[in-house]
């Protein structure tokens, strides 16, 4: 009896291991497909031409050619196209963080009329898809005269519903006491808001945050159909124009590389906020 | 508080009579006053952005329209949009590619989260070195990827073909090829896409209760029973929700992905509704058979959406 146990345990042991063998081995291989797409971006702006267009898998390059990135920042505008990107998602981040965190606050909090006939047509607003809202909204940015501005270029996301239901969502579950006491010594609301609601909602608003920048950052569609001139041109458009009839694969990996740099570091400072932000929501993006 | 539930009356504030009394309480009312202060520039984004929009492509939909002529000449044709909107065979074969990316896509991406999160929560070291390696891809933009992968899966030099070549096996010309096309738009979405839900499921995994697995265990139940009879049921709720998002993203973000590798080529095997909706609108210049288009598009996502958002509205209420 006390034979057939042992052995049964170590039988049982052996197949713990190999399953969990099992599964860094599945970790591993799945690592290698998110990572070797990166790595192989990476060492083919480092290539020369010779070698780019050589038979065969080479993952190094032989010599570090940084020829890719001279012509990258002397042919092509990109670091134009970074500070647009930027002074955009900047502009879409800056009107979010304020009028969707008004907004939240007061669908939330203060009690007026038609209030929640209002917040019901945002809910509907937030299900109107991007591409319903792309033919006219680009006849109504010409007739303002915004196109290849940043205000054109930004106007479609300066608010998102979304992030009204969702700071809505966060105000319903703070704490009453200290606004009422707020009140109570005779704060308006905006000081309310300001002063005791925001720095108690860093979470939230950092999440918002980072999702209005990178939706802006990376916004393709709507970017293609409001921008015509080169100056204007968006990181993404850009790179998207880079690729031409006849593909400068090492320049054009130079630049993707470029591109995807400043939210790779966003990322890796802030990745925690990143990831929890769409566990809380779990949307779009 | 349920969604559009009244509320009260402000205290301390007494109603007046008559329309005019009403007004003037009203603007006197210090907390309805900041509340309309608060809501107005989103009212006037809704109404420039969202609702003239939305009645404008009605408009369009039921138009002929040139863009190059003032918008006051669009021609009314009754339902002549959406009559040759359904007889077109390149609809026809854009409305079926959409079907095609968007299962195809979503059945990879439930499959590779499902697993890669399973893996995640079995106790392993660096579990959120991992997720944090799994959730990169979706911080890459859209454009970015497409590039990345429209150079490992060039035909001549890429990495595949490279790899494949190595090994003596054929060697498919992927985006160049009508039967390779969509299969390759598909993994590159997939790729980027599968870290956002590895994410959601791992959540959900994390909240299945750890006692009720051990209960089973001592019942005598195998792993696989417990997976079948504990894991599986506790996570349907964030399956149907990874389903209905991934619906949604796979409708809408296949757009940069397939605009960017093949442009709906070749021959429209790729041609998918967001794709063919630009070109129409904003290639050929037919605004108003576009908006046709974008109100299928319209109806398609709405749907969906009011289904996630009942979704969203039940996990709020677990979180």
């Amino acid at each position: 009896m006390e034979f057939t146990t042992t052995l049964h345990s170590t039988r049982l042991k052996w197949i713990r291991r190999i399953w969990r063998l099992m599964l860094y081995i599945y970790l591993t291989i799945a690592a290698l497909i998110v990572l070797i797409p990166y790595f192989w971006m990476a060492s083919a702006s480092l290539k020369e031409p010779g070698e780019i267009f050589q038979v065969g898998v080479n993952f190094l390059p032989k010599t570090f050619y940084t020829e890719n990135y001279r012509i990258l920042f002397s042919d092509y505008q990109i670091v134009r196209w970074l500070v647009n990107s930027f002074v955009v998602a900047g502009i879409v981040m800056f009107t979010n963080m304020t009028f969707t965190v008004t907004a939240g606050y007061a669908f939330a909090r203060l009690r007026f009329k038609g209030r929640d006939v209002m917040f019901f047509v945002y809910v509907g607003a937030m299900m109107v898809p991007l591409q319903v809202r792309l033919i006219p909204s680009f006849i109504i940015v010409k007739e303002l005269g915004w196109l290849d501005t940043y205000q054109g270029i930004a106007s479609i996301q300066l608010i998102e519903f979304f992030g009204i239901f969702l700071i809505r969502q966060f105000m319903l579950n703070f704490p009453r006491e200290l606004e009422d006491a707020a009140r109570i010594d005779g704060c308006n609301w905006f000081r309310v808001l300001w002063q005791i609601i925001i720095p108690n909602s860093k979470p939230a608003l950092a999440a918002l945050a980072i999702f209005t920048f990178t939706a802006s950052w990376n916004n393709f569609l709507w970017a293609l159909v409001v921008i015509n001139k080169p100056d204007w041109m968006t990181i993404q458009v850009g790179l998207s124009s880079m690729k031409g009839e006849i593909i400068p694969w090492g320049v054009l990996m130079a630049g993707t590389f470029i591109s995807a740099l400043p939210l790779a570091i966003l990322y890796v400072m802030l990745q925690r906020l990143f990831v929890q932000g769409i566990v809380t929501s779990g949307i779009k993006g | 508080m349920p969604v559009g539930a009244a509320a009260p009356a402000p205290l301390g504030v007494r109603p007046r009579k008559g329309r005019v009394g009403r007004l003037v309480h009203y603007l006197k009312d210090d907390e309805a006053r900041w509340g309309m202060l608060f809501i107005t520039p989103s009212v006037i984004f809704f109404l420039l952005f969202i609702l003239v929009p939305v009645l404008l492509s009605f408009y369009l939909g039921f138009h002929r329209w040139n863009p190059l002529h003032p918008l006051g000449e669009a021609r009314f044709i009754w339902f002549g949009n959406f009559q040759e909107l359904v007889t077109d065979p390149g609809f026809l074969r854009t409305a079926w590619n959409t079907f095609v990316f968007v299962v195809g896509s979503v059945t990879l991406m439930v499959i590779g989260s499902l697993l890669t999160s399973m893996c995640l929560n079995a106790g392993i070291r660096a579990s959120s070195m991992y997720r944090g390696l799994f959730y990169s891809p979706v911080v890459t933009s859209l454009v970015a990827t497409a590039v990345i992968w429209l150079w490992i899966f060039d035909p001549q030099f890429g990495f595949i073909n490279n790899v494949l070549r190595e090994l003596g096996l054929p060697e498919p010309r992927w985006t160049a090829s009508r039967d390779w096309a969509m299969p390759t738009v598909i993994l590159t979405f997939v790729w980027r896409e599968v870290g956002y839900f590895t994410v959601i499921y791992l959540a959900a995994l994390q909240g299945v209760p750890e006692e009720l697995k051990e209960a089973a265990k001592i019942d005598g139940a195998s792993p696989i029973q417990v997976f079948r009879h504990i894991t599986i049921p506790l996570l349907m709720p964030a399956t149907l929700f990874v389903l209905v998002l991934g619906i949604l993203r796979a409708t809408q973000n296949s757009f940069a992905v397939i605009y960017v590798m093949t442009s709906g080529g070749p021959v429209n095997s790729t041609n998918v509704l967001v794709v063919y909706l630009f070109q129409y609108a904003f290639e050929f210049f037919r605004m108003g058979f576009a908006s046709a288009v974008s109100l299928f598009i319209f109806v398609l996502i709405f749907g969906l959406s009011l289904v996630q958002f009942r979704l969203i509205g039940r996990r709020t209420e677990l979180l």
